[in-house]
């Protein structure tokens, strides 16, 4: 595929806000993992939470009318998020070169704006089971699946296509694929991608019952590895033609594959096949080969099954020197966010010449058999893989690079 | 952009199968709007058929439906579906646990209450490794749909299975979300013609918001199209079962309408 640039992209995380502060806490092996203290959240885990989300409504300011019946957590991050590093100025300026229409938005959540749900049912009528006539109207603009883009798309003037991407972790992963078909396909012209996923009852209640919560902060690819940690993020990215946004030494998407398991809902495939599938296919669209890969950002998210069957896959494809690393022991696993997350942590590699090693992890599980960074490296880098897997065995593997 | 259709399946109230269908759309029968066939969606394994959701079942089963008429291994169809709700039924559940105070939720529901729960069944039924995407655009999640299916079948020359689909969630959460009533819909699109295809479709955006989209004639035909995001592609399917060569209007978001220049095939 021919590259498209990244010509704008940011990130809001439990590390912090924007590229320099993400960037610090990597550099600094500083974690944004800290004790669960979500709500009144009784499991013995830790989360990644994103600071001061409880107290900043979105809707101020001149279109507080229009925007106000969005306000939940998942739209506060995502409001977050594209207030730093210009990203807003960066998409007005889009909009102004190509065309209001000519821009679409393509973004990925898993759970969208459900914690506005979880409460509202605390709040039925006890004799009908009805919930409360606030909440109905709102529902559209905070839980529904597609509220996050309507939200972005709002906020940023935009009237091209949109979509939300809902394939659980994979979904804003696959956003960079969708985009990049639209954009070749001709329905529009630049793209903002990126996902948006919050805390909310039901992934920590839910990732409790699958007895896949690491007590501690986690640790990918440890020997003691005991599973993941929940974190949130939203992040963007402006994805454009080449010929249009390029310049030497900007990051691009070179290519990205996509698969499918046909395994099983929340186990990966044995042999990690769509895992492979994915890292083969996004390969085979760059037209690069696996010797071409300086790093590879790991999905990683420190569950016995995910780190042995993608170590695995990685090793099948890539052999046992191609340098690894998750980087959840930072962030936590942003579920839905993960995929543009990660991408941006790919991005800040590239620019910023480091490869981060595995956070909180001691002693590399003796039965992996890929190379598994514990600690970071300051080197050039020129292309990175990351992958991104998700329930229903939906898996997405990303190359970005620089051009 | 040029696709071909070569499988449509269809499940409504008074709609159950495309054979059955093609005639009350085309005009030849009377439109009953009785209550929808029950969902066999056989492809599931009985435990799954049992455990899985409605949304699910009603899913899996007009894919079934598009693949068996286009004479399809679906293990080579990329996916995509599209649903504007998801699993509401399964969130009604998860929500209510989670208000009680011990919020013990089970596994299973958890899994199953992600929105690509009716993707990921339908490829570990199939043992399909082929991409799967789940989207959602609200009212207008069937042409987001159609989109991305289109978008794939162009870019990477390969067929796609499109399944559009939402059903009225239960209460509570009806209030929130109701849906007049349940539908889906499949369509087996390929970049190239099969031996039997049922129509050639040429996709354009247009930012023209001067005609209105396109409408059933029957009045109750007319409020399921409106009252159900997968509903929409009734005037498409309408279209084709008539064999018109003729433009189909959808609204796409409130900014742009696709049209569809739909033509029989062969022409």
């Amino acid at each position: 595929m021919a590259p498209l640039i990244l010509s704008h992209y940011t990130v809001v995380s439990a590390l912090g806000k924007g590229l320099d502060e993400t960037y610090r806490a990597l550099r600094d092996r500083r974690s944004g993992l800290r004790p669960c203290d979500f709500e009144d959240v009784a499991i013995n885990t830790c989360i990644g939470r994103v600071e001061g989300l409880e107290d900043v409504p979105v809707g101020s300011g001149s279109r507080a009318k229009e925007l106000a019946p969005f306000d939940c957590r998942n739209n506060r991050l995502a409001l977050l998020g594209l207030q730093q590093d210009r990203f807003m100025q960066a998409a007005s300026e889009a909009r102004e070169r190509y065309g209001a229409h000519r821009v679409a938005v393509i973004l990925g959540s898993s759970t969208s704006g459900i914690l506005e749900t979880e409460h509202a049912y605390r709040h039925r009528d006890p004799a009908t089971g009805a919930l409360p006539a606030s909440y109905l109207p709102r529902y559209r603009y905070t839980h529904n699946m597609f509220s996050v883009a309507h939200f972005v798309r709002a906020n940023l003037d935009l009237k091209g296509p949109a979509m939300v991407i809902s394939t659980a972790c994979s979904s804003s992963a696959k956003a960079f694929a969708t985009a990049a078909r639209f954009i070749e396909a001709g329905f529009c012209d630049a793209a903002v991608v990126g996902g948006v996923d919050s805390l909310c009852l039901t992934v920590l209640y839910g990732f409790a019952s699958l007895e896949l919560l690491s007590s501690g902060p986690c640790r990918p690819c440890d020997e003691d590895r005991d599973g993941l940690t929940l974190g949130e993020a939203a992040g963007f990215a402006l994805l454009e033609k080449s010929g249009r946004a390029g310049h030497p030494g900007a990051v691009a998407l070179l290519g990205y594959g996509e698969s499918c398991d046909g395994y099983h809902m929340s186990h990966p495939h044995p042999e990690g096949a769509g895992a492979i599938g994915a890292m083969q296919g996004a390969l085979r669209r760059s037209g690069l080969t696996p010797e071409d890969i300086d790093y590879i950002n790991l999905h990683g998210t420190a569950t016995r099954a995910n780190d042995g069957i993608e170590d695995k896959a990685v090793h099948s494809v890539f052999g046992p020197s191609t340098p690894c690393s998750s980087t959840k022991g930072w962030t936590g696993h942003t579920l839905g966010a993960a995929g543009i997350t990660e991408a941006v942590i790919a991005a800040l590699c590239l620019t910023r010449s480091f490869v981060p090693g595995t956070l909180n992890t001691t002693r590399v599980d003796s039965s992996l058999r890929s190379h598994v960074l514990l600690d970071s490296q300051e080197q050039p880098v020129r292309r990175v893989l990351s992958n991104i897997f998700g329930f229903g065995g939906n898996n997405c593997s990303l190359i970005l690079g620089t051009v | 952009m040029r696709l071909y259709v070569n499988g449509i399946g269809i499940l409504g109230p008074g709609l159950g199968g495309w054979s059955e269908c093609r005639s009350i759309l085309a005009g030849h029968g009377a439109y009953c709007e009785t209550a929808p066939p029950e969902p066999s969606a056989s492809v599931l394994p009985p435990n799954e058929r049992r455990r899985g959701s409605d949304v699910v079942r009603w899913a899996v089963h007009v894919a079934q439906e598009a693949i068996e008429q286009a004479e399809t291994d679906p293990q080579t169809l990329a996916t995509v579906f599209a649903c504007s709700g998801g699993e509401m039924g399964i969130l009604n559940q998860l929500c209510a646990t989670l208000a009680m105070p011990e919020r013990v939720v089970s596994p299973t529901l958890f899994h199953q209450s992600v929105h690509n729960a009716a993707a990921g069944y339908w490829s570990i039924a199939t043992r399909c490794r082929q991409s799967s995407t789940a989207l959602a655009c609200y009212d207008w999640s069937f042409g987001s749909g159609l989109l991305e299916a289109a978008a794939y079948v162009c870019t990477e020359e390969k067929t796609v299975l499109l399944v559009a689909y939402d059903l009225p969630p239960p209460a509570p959460l009806y209030a929130a979300l109701p849906f007049v009533a349940g539908f889906a819909a499949a369509f087996v699109l390929a970049p190239t013609p099969a031996s039997r295809t049922f129509a050639q479709l040429d996709l354009t955006l247009s930012n023209d918001l001067s005609e209105r989209a396109t409408r059933m004639e029957d009045a109750r035909l007319e409020v399921l199209r409106t009252g159900n995001p997968a509903a929409r592609s009734l005037p498409l399917m309408t279209a084709i079962a008539r064999g018109l060569t003729a433009p189909v209007l959808l609204e796409y978001l409130e900014d742009q309408h696709l049209v569809i220049d739909v033509a029989p095939c062969p022409a």
